[in-house]
């Protein structure tokens, strides 16, 4: 294994720049294999969005053309305000409860209260959403949209028009929050110890002492909380 | 093990199959009901000194099956999800049924599947595979071209960031399938990244790759361009045939000892820029959320982890005796050096033996002789990794992470041994010293 993936991030832009000179792309034989795309045909797929904004598309829209928008679309999963229907994604509200840990309490991780750039709003919804019908909205939608999400976080005001000048611009409450990885972080022991071991191996907690926590049940069992971070 | 009826020794091999899947059948009905049952033939007229039934018969010709099935007592091997984990089955997850597999392949039916918009079946006539971006000259493959250029096979196991996520708060599922069966591993055939990216060329400031999957979810992640120039493959075989459609086929990205959401499935487009593209899959999912607030990004290595998996909830004990008692380890980092197995929660511990092959970022099985002397046991595995890295306690996890993190959750794994032959997962104090 190179230095660059045991020390990725230490070493980040000196080894990406090693790794390229290694690679030396131009040394390599021509297969001769695929052809070059058209620029229409990788425009029809690059439909990817930035921090900085490049490849927000031209178009329009404010919260309140989205709104009608959002509750056709919409709602039905991520509720009215977006605060979720069922089991279907929170999209607002949950500030200030990111320090929040069970069994006190539980961070609410949202667009508003959590993602670092809105440009992730835009693209993510343009591509994936609505969630039966993905890709079936036009950039004009996809700004309205946005901006009503934005909007139930109270982060845009209800008539701001949102286009490819200002919508990267919106600031995001938790912008600085996050941090890279620093992993391994937790303590490594130099020798693991082998005999005698001073742990306190008192059973704080039975999978099956929760009622129907058996695999293959189809309830959710109460008092035992799951979740795939969706 | 031959897919292939033979007459002449199916009667054998058969007979041999059915006592074991007996004695996995009643295991398995012991998990669900808490009873341990002794192992029992189905129909003791096929026992010696009789002549079994098959060993009187005709069987199927060869080509009964053009595909091979596996037999037919062996039903209960499959994947299994939690319905009432996710609000629908399209964006969730099935977990591979680690308790009843063996060595370190996982097979290709049997592989956790995680969907973010339902499995896309893909025609590979009609897919193609596009490099743009910051590149000397953009190209667009076929699956074809794909398949005509120089090819690497390689082992990797493949884990999901959400692992054992339901585990942080406490010792949740009964079961190692749903405790620790989003990870598999497989022998995977295709083109490395590198190649690909010679025949496109790279601009000077080509620092990361934005890989796009072709399902309806459009799943995308920003990789690190070292990375994709060290071991990224664009794979198009597992364990020597096509993919699996829930694996991605026609084709998909393998990022060794990555997080699988990272391995973006149905790949259609390799877009090179400068900068992370910060998107959802990097953001708003598959951060680790901390005490303070403040959350790892770019968290992508999947550091040691182990899990016995036998015995464990799903696979009781039958009676005291000799056991030998086996799990899997891996490492995001490299290969697995060294498991240790406690029986006492962890006071004293015990080198397992580690089962050839030991590859790099790939599962590896170890194992352990035990004579279990009918009382309560508590049963812990360990992992180390040629970095050196220990698996830590769960304790010692959650004492820098808090139980709000969701993701990399690789403690150790505890299981209790009741003097039933049960077994439960439970949760330790620990409080290290
Ligand atoms: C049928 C239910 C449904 C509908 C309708 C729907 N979504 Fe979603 N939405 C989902 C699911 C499921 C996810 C998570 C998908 C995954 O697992 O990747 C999601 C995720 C999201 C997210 C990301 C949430 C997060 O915290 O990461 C946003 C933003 C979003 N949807 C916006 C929209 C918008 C805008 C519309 C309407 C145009 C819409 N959705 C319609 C089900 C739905």
């Amino acid at each position: 294994m190179s230095v660059c993936a045991t020390s990725m991030r230490k070493l980040f832009a000196g080894c990406a720049l090693l790794v390229l000179a290694q690679a030396a792309p131009a040394a390599a034989e021509d297969l001769g294999l695929g052809v070059v795309p058209t620029p229409e045909q990788i425009a029809g797929w690059d439909k990817d969005i930035r921090p900085d904004g490049v490849g927000l598309p031209d178009g329009s829209g404010t919260a309140e053309e989205g709104e009608p928008l959002y509750l056709e679309k919409c709602a039905y999963c991520h509720g009215d305000f977006g605060e979720g229907v069922g089991r279907w994604p929170v999209l607002a509200g949950g500030f200030d409860t990111l320090s929040e840990q069970w069994p006190e309490g539980r961070p609410e991780k949202t667009v508003g209260s959590y993602w670092p750039y809105s440009s992730t709003l835009f693209d993510y919804i343009w591509r994936a959403m609505p969630f039966p019908e993905p890709k079936s909205l036009t950039p004009d939608e996809v700004y309205a949209i946005s901006a009503y999400i934005l909007y139930l976080n109270d982060l845009v005001e209800y008539d701001q028009r949102l286009d490819k000048t200002n919508f990267a611009q919106i600031e995001m409450p938790n912008r600085d929050g996050f941090i890279m990885d620093p992993r391994p972080d937790v303590p490594i022991p130099e020798k693991p110890c082998m005999k005698d071991c001073p742990v306190d191996t008192t059973v704080i907690g039975r999978a099956g002492q929760v009622e129907g926590a058996t695999p293959g049940e189809d309830v959710q069992p109460a008092g035992i909380e799951m979740y795939l971070g969706e | 093990m031959s897919h292939e009826r033979d007459p002449k020794r199916d009667g054998l091999a058969v007979a041999r199959r059915r006592f074991l899947s007996a004695v996995a059948a009643s295991g398995a009905a012991a998990g669900l009901t808490g009873l341990v049952r002794p192992a029992q033939a189905a129909n003791p007229d096929n026992l010696p000194p009789n002549e079994p039934e098959w060993a009187r018969v005709l069987g199927p010709g060869v080509d009964d099956r053009g595909y091979g099935l596996p037999s037919i007592y062996e039903k209960h091997v499959k994947r299994r999800w939690v319905p009432w984990l996710t609000a629908s089955s399209e964006s969730t997850v099935n977990f591979t049924p680690l308790q009843d597999l063996h060595g370190f392949v996982t097979p290709n039916g049997v592989c956790f599947e995680r969907h973010h918009s339902g499995r896309a079946e893909i025609d590979p006539e009609d897919h193609r595979l596009i490099i743009h971006g910051l590149v000397d000259k953009p190209l667009m493959f076929t699956v074809e071209d794909l398949k005509r250029m120089p090819s690497e096979s390689h082992f990797y196991f493949c884990e999901c960031a959400a692992n054992s996520g339901m585990e942080w708060r406490n010792a949740q599922l009964n079961g190692v399938q749903f405790t620790h069966g989003m990870v598999h591993c497989v022998h995977w055939t295709g083109v490395p990244l590198r190649v690909l990216f010679e025949q496109t060329g790279l601009k000077p400031n080509a620092k990361w790759v934005l890989a796009e999957g072709a399902d309806g979810a459009a799943m995308t992640r920003s990789i690190p361009m070292e990375k994709a120039l060290d071991d990224c493959l664009v794979a198009y075989a597992q364990n020597g045939e096509a993919l699996r459609p829930e694996q991605g086929y026609p084709i998909r990205l393998v990022v060794p000892g990555f997080e699988a959401n990272m391995w973006v499935k149905w790949l259609r487009r390799l877009e090179v820029g400068d900068q992370a593209w910060y998107h959802r899959e990097e953001t708003s999912k598959y951060t680790d959320l901390l005490p303070s607030g403040k959350a790892y990004i770019f968290s992508w290595v999947m550091e040691a982890k182990s899990v016995i998996t036998f015995p464990c909830p799903e696979k009781p004990l039958n009676g005291p005796g000799y056991y030998s008692v086996r799990g899997l380890a891996w490492s995001g980092r490299g290969r697995i050096t060294r498991v240790d197995v406690s029986f006492d929660g962890g006071r004293n511990w015990q080198t397992a033996k580690l089962q050839d092959p030991v590859y790099p970022k790939c599962l590896t099985r170890f194992e352990i002789p035990w004579r279990w002397n009918g009382e309560r046991a508590l049963l812990v595995s360990r992992a180390i990794d040629e970095t050196g890295y220990v698996q830590p306690t769960m304790y010692e996890l959650q004492k820098v992470r808090g139980v709000e993190s969701v993701y990399h959750n690789n403690g150790q794994q505890v299981w209790e041994v009741k003097p039933s032959g049960e077994v439960e997962n439970v949760r330790l104090r620990y409080v290290n010293a």
